[in-house]
């Protein structure tokens, strides 16, 4: 949406890089600020998002008629406009006095990252080798052994794709979040669009993007880490 | 000693996988669940370690009817081969193979002992081998370190099905033989799924002859290769079971009965082969002119006789004609 934005304004309205140069030596610490809200937001939400749809998606896998629904509203979430979901957060938080800031951005993106998580996580247990299941149910392990001992390690590459998606994903919703007042890199770009400055757009998208990548690296680099070699392939 | 009685598994109506099977395998013997594709060999010996469950009948395991023992008990107390090996990639070669000793509570001081030994029984390097992956073995040593997984925590019975499968017919002979060696080692009872003529016979005390689920004959491999029950049956085997049943007999069977022929020391061309080698072995190397002459050795490689195509043929004719029994370990 902000790339959107940023080619209909750097059409309309100049850009040089000097004058971007100069913007980032006065704006750079601001920037910074807003990246680590971003990042805050965006970790605590899946943190959160984690907890409960790790555990989620590894239970589904022993109850296949929940599975079919859950799996499903979970879908459904996702197909909701993201400007649309944070707009429906307002009114239900609004009960409590929270419809605009910190809660229902982190509620719209603990939401959003569901089904990715569990949707992955539920894949990846379900398509472990029904050999390697076979084997270990045949040799006596117990179902919480199986699944801590076999299926969760041969299912975390495919799990920590999940995890990679939601983050990225949520990276880039959080700039909406920006309209309801929960801060993050949205503000610049909202600032931006509202104020047809071309700079804060630019720089607000690419701190966007600079953010998802080097999230993106971290998560991959901690993937590596936990599996052996054969597994990754 | 496991026992089927009037066994039936129906998955649905309409597919019955095994029908009232009734079997005993005596303790200490290899039983080969041998027949075509979908017969129902692997739904049968799926059934003993509940994998699958039991729609009709009972299985007793040494005297106890399993449905009243508790599953996991009974499973770590089974050894169990799967055709694809089943090895965990996320563990080493060493945490694979005690897997039902951990699960058990062994110490670390005896699982290491166990392990040591058990790399022993398949020539491998323990020390070399304890801390690598499974994937950076060959097909072979995954299929080994899948049997003595099996082994582990040293289980009376063992369910092998298809265990040397995927492997290529030499290195397959192989782990036959080394698996047969241990097997006069550890005298364990096992059920062994195969779709391998040549390897049942190779390998079984009792061949179990299965078609859509019901067995049609439950022999020794030289009974059910000279007396076949039926049109099935012989069929099944084909024309040439008569040279299939050479592969039960040794040089030294023949030499008992008929004895060798002195050797030629003016022929140059000569090969040996060993007294304890099987017969089909034997008559393949005459028939393909790989020398002049075939010697005999025995044990302390001294040469006892020579052998020709006249002698096995001889003794061909006597063992298919029933006149002679010979008992199937030389
Ligand atoms: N889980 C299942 N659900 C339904 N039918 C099954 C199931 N497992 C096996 N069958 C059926 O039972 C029959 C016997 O299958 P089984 O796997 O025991 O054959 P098999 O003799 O081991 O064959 P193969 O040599 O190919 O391994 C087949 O017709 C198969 O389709
Ligand atoms: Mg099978």
């Amino acid at each position: 949406m902000g790339i959107y934005y940023l080619s209909m304004q750097v059409l309309e309205g100049g850009f040089t890089l000097e004058e971007w140069l100069r913007f980032l030596e006065v704006n750079t610490p601001r920037i910074l600020e807003l990246t680590l809200d971003h990042a805050v937001l965006v970790t605590i939400a899946i943190v959160v998002a984690l907890i409960i749809g790790v555990p989620m998606g590894i239970y589904l896998t022993t109850n296949e008629y929940l599975a079919g629904t859950i799996l499903q509203a979970a879908s459904i979430t996702l197909t909701i406009p993201s400007i649309a979901l944070f707009g429906l957060m307002i009114p239900i938080f609004s009960l409590i006095n929270q419809g605009i800031g910190f809660l229902p951005a982190f509620v719209a993106l603990v939401l959003y990252s569901q089904l990715p998580i569990i949707r992955n996580t539920y894949t990846a247990i379900k398509n472990v080798d029904p050999n390697m299941r076979d084997a270990a149910i045949g040799m006596g392990m117990k179902t919480h052994q199986r699944l801590l001992r076999v299926e969760i390690p041969n299912a975390l590459p495919v799990i920590m794709a999940g995890i990679r998606t939601a983050v990225v994903l949520n990276i880039g919703i959080g700039v909406i979040a920006a309209y309801i007042g929960a801060g993050g890199l949205g503000v610049l770009i909202t600032q931006g669009i509202s104020r047809g400055d071309n700079y804060l757009i630019i720089s607000g998208s690419l701190a966007v993007a600079l953010l998802a990548i080097v999230a993106d690296a971290i998560l991959l680099l901690i993937q590596k880490r936990f599996t052996t070699k054969e597994i990754v392939n | 000693m496991i026992a089927f009685n009037h066994v039936t598994k129906s998955f649905s109506e309409d597919n019955i996988a095994v029908k009232d099977v009734n079997l005993t395998v005596e303790k200490g013997h290899i039983v080969v669940l041998l027949g075509p594709s979908g017969c129902g060999k692997t739904t049968l010996l799926r059934m003993v370690n509940r994998l699958e469950s039991i729609s009709n009948g009972e299985i007793m395991i040494n005297n106890k009817n399993s449905m009243e023992l508790d599953a996991i008990e009974l499973r770590r107390n089974i050894g169990y081969v799967i055709q694809s090996n089943g090895l965990f990639p996320n563990m080493t070669i060493e945490d694979n193979v005690m897997i039902v000793p951990d699960l058990l509570g062994w110490s670390k001081q005896k699982k290491r002992e166990r392990f040591t030994y058990l790399m022993k029984l398949i020539g491998l390097d323990a020390q070399d081998y304890r801390k690598r992956y499974p994937h950076e073995l060959s097909g072979g040593q995954q299929q080994r370190i899948g049997v003595i997984r099996a082994l582990a925590a040293d289980p009376p019975v063992m369910l092998m099905d298809e265990p040397f499968g995927a492997l290529d017919p030499i290195i397959r002979e192989k782990i036959q033989d080394e698996f047969l060696q241990i097997q006069r080692e550890v005298k364990k009872t096992i059920l062994f799924v195969s779709h391998d003529i040549d390897e049942a016979i190779k390998m079984a005390d009792k061949i179990v002859l299965m078609r859509d689920g019901e067995i049609m004959q439950y022999d020794t491999p030289s009974e059910m290769l000279a007396h076949p029950k039926n049109e099935y049956v012989s069929k099944f085997f084909g024309k040439d079971r008569a040279l299939k049943s050479l592969s039960l007999h040794t040089v030294k069977n023949l030499q008992d009965i008929i004895g060798l022929a002195p050797i030629d020391a003016t022929i140059r061309d000569t090969k040996t082969i060993h007294v304890h080698q099987d017969l089909r072995t034997t008559l393949s190397m005459l028939m393909n002119q790989e020398a002049d002459q075939v010697v005999v050795t025995n044990d302390q490689d001294e040469n006892i006789g020579s052998i020709t195509i006249d002698h096995v043929q001889k003794y061909l004719h006597f063992e298919i004609k029933g006149e002679l029994s010979v008992s199937q370990e030389g």
